[in-house]
């Protein structure tokens, strides 16, 4: 079925346990999807070895998961695979919505300049996970064990014992921490009892991936009440090799095992497109949409990441990019408890800070839903009335919600977080993430968020203050590292002090999330260390 | 500010009589649309959410105990 794509297989091998060869792992991690293969590459780059366990042994069938937005990339990027997935993703900035037949609101995410990474890009799920998958390989770090699933777990206080079937028969496998990112339909939430509430929406939606030489841009388009479609919803997406992702909203009553057949989906695509596209079905999938998420992140020494924590509908990309900066909130902290670095308390910390963004992404994805698919007569009246009215009033306009499209969602209120006692302007307070800026570096133009890396940074504008120097600030042995600015990179374009509101003297302590921790107006050490401490959760 | 809940309009009879004017020739689907993008026109003009959320209470508390009876 699939012209453009040819899936990997990869090769199922005997685990050294099935041998009599068990050791303790420190990380194994369940699901190789996106969010699990990126947690195994985050471990792999702070030097911790994982297992990887998945009960298939190829990538994501079909697109799925299909838009990229900047921070994901971003943290893709720190892993290593920042420029193949965006040579490869399709960019795109403008997204057009339609009412009936008329285009009635055109929105361009005007991407800011001086970033490394776009503002979204669009690729097919499998790209996505055959880069991850290559870049565990060559890390030499992950422990790929496909055909491998979890059908047990217990744990106690010291570790985690996992049940794991395979082709050739059951076995146990030890470990220290497991990050379960088994996806929405978790077997591990269950074996450790936990909740997975929220609402599923009485509405079903058609998937399809279509291969056609087409003339339409590579923008997002939403229809809603289309001719073509009359009474539903309609997204048409580019994705890369001439596929087309194209979401159909077929209502409650649509019965999935009919409506996934080529003879009721082609008409419905031709209804669209027009007699004069020539085009193939590659991949068919229906949906029901649900909110839902996890009551904790954390059980003891299981620590959940991606769907199998919150699950949210597609309209908005929520979905994989949010698990991706699950894993980025995630893994420094665990390198720290692994290495005793820090008390276990921190990753406390993870459920309370992902708690908030899955929150914040329920909310945004079920008001897109909401008004996707109205739940009464009266809220289609207003859903109508707003579309209606967009043509005509600018002010209808941000009332449309075909989907708010993923972006960060701050700390704002973390305890790891020391709230600013000067002040300052701008979006850098403590809990964000840092936004990206070009600086120069040995004479060579590159980024900040390169700059900074994967450690804790205490980032200084210059000229460098007396005692920015010798021994780093550091939290038992946890070291920050001090970079500053005008000497250690070059803040050429002044982009840089402008998104940091900085001035000479001006201080940064930067999580090896990426994230603010702490802001002065001037560097002192006591402060610093003071911040880096209620950072670890110390 | 707090909703004015005081005779407001000048004209009140004039702007009464604009008012079911604008939805004469209308049956009843079209003017439960026109209502819609009335109510939104008017929310946008107020903007201030407090204002918007002492009207819709307002709304909801005045609905009466024999409303929707005849059904629809």
């Amino acid at each position: 079925m699939h012209a453009t794509y040819r899936y990997p297989e990869y090769a199922w091998r005997r685990s050294p346990e099935q041998d009599g060869r068990t050791a303790r792992h420190p990380v194994v991690i369940v699901g190789a999807g996106p969010i699990g293969l990126t947690a195994a590459l985050d471990c792999a780059r702070r030097g911790i070895p994982s297992v990887v366990l998945d009960d298939n042994n190829t990538v994501s069938v079909g697109s799925r998961a299909v838009c990229y937005a900047k921070r994901p990339l971003e943290i893709l990027d720190r892993l290593g695979c920042g420029a193949r997935l965006v040579d490869k993703g399709v960019r795109w900035n403008v997204g057009k919505v339609f009412f009936r037949d008329d285009l009635v609101y055109a929105f361009d995410l005007l991407p800011q300049p001086h970033h490394k990474m776009p503002a979204m890009i669009n690729l097919q799920q499998y790209y996505l996970e055959e880069t991850l998958v290559d870049a565990c390989v060559d890390s030499g770090l992950v422990d790929l064990r496909w055909k491998h699933k979890v059908v047990g777990l217990r744990q106690d206080d010291t570790g985690v014992v996992l049940r794991v079937d395979t082709p050739d028969g059951p076995f146990a496998l030890q470990a220290d921490w497991v990050i379960a990112c088994d996806g929405a339909n978790s077997d591990v939430r269950s074996m450790v009892g936990a909740q997975f509430t929220g609402k599923y929406f009485q509405d079903r939606f058609l998937i399809a991936d279509v291969v056609m030489k087409a003339e339409f841009p590579a923008e997002r388009w939403f229809w809603f009440d289309p001719p073509f479609h009359r009474g539903q919803s309609v997204l048409l997406h580019k994705e890369c090799d001439n596929v087309w992702r194209i979401d159909f909203q077929l209502g409650w009553d649509a019965d999935p095992e009919v409506e996934r057949q080529p003879e009721r989906v082609i008409p419905r695509i031709r209804a669209m497109l027009g007699d004069a596209v020539d085009f193939d079905l590659e991949w068919v999938s229906i949906y029901q949409f649900a909110c839902r998420r996890i009551d904790r992140f954390r059980y003891g020494r299981v620590l959940f990441a991606g769907d199998a924590a919150h699950q949210v509908s597609p309209f908005g990309a929520r979905g994989a990019n949010t698990g991706i900066q699950d894993v980025d909130n995630l893994v420094w902290k665990l390198e720290l408890v692994l290495d005793g670095a820090a008390p276990v308390a921190l990753l406390d910390s993870y459920d309370a800070e992902r708690s908030v963004a899955a929150d914040d992404n329920l909310l945004n994805s079920t008001r897109s839903t909401d008004f996707i698919t109205p739940k009464n007569r009266a809220s289609r009246r207003f859903r109508d009335a707003v579309l209606a009215l967009a043509a005509h009033a600018p002010f209808a306009r941000p009332l449309i919600n075909s989907g708010r499209l993923s972006t960060p969602t701050p700390y704002r209120d973390s305890a790891l977080n020391t709230p600013d006692a000067e002040p300052f302007d701008g979006d850098m307070r403590p809990g964000t993430n840092c936004v990206d800026a070009p600086v120069v570096r040995a004479g060579q133009p590159g980024w900040l968020l390169e700059a900074i890396g994967d450690g804790f940074t205490v980032l200084v504008f210059g000229p460098a203050p007396d005692g920015c120097d010798g021994a780093p600030p550091a939290c038992g042995a946890v070291r920050a590292r001090v970079l500053v600015v005008g000497r250690d990179l070059v803040d050429a374009q002044g982009v840089l002090a402008q998104r940091y509101d900085a001035r000479p003297g001006t201080t940064y302590l930067i999580r090896p999330d990426q994230h603010v921790a702490a802001r002065w107006r001037s560097f002192d050490r006591a402060a610093v260390e003071t911040a880096l401490r209620r950072c670890l959760a110390a | 500010m707090p909703l004015i809940r005081t005779p407001n309009i000048p004209d009140p009879d004039g702007f009464y009589e604009a008012l079911i004017d604008s939805q004469r020739l209308l049956d009843d689907t079209q003017a439960e649309a026109m209502n819609a993008r009335l109510i939104l026109i008017l929310a946008n003009h107020i903007g201030d959410r407090a204002v918007l959320d002492e009207a819709l209470r307002l709304a909801r508390d005045s609905q009466r105990p024999d409303e929707g009876a005849q059904g629809c």
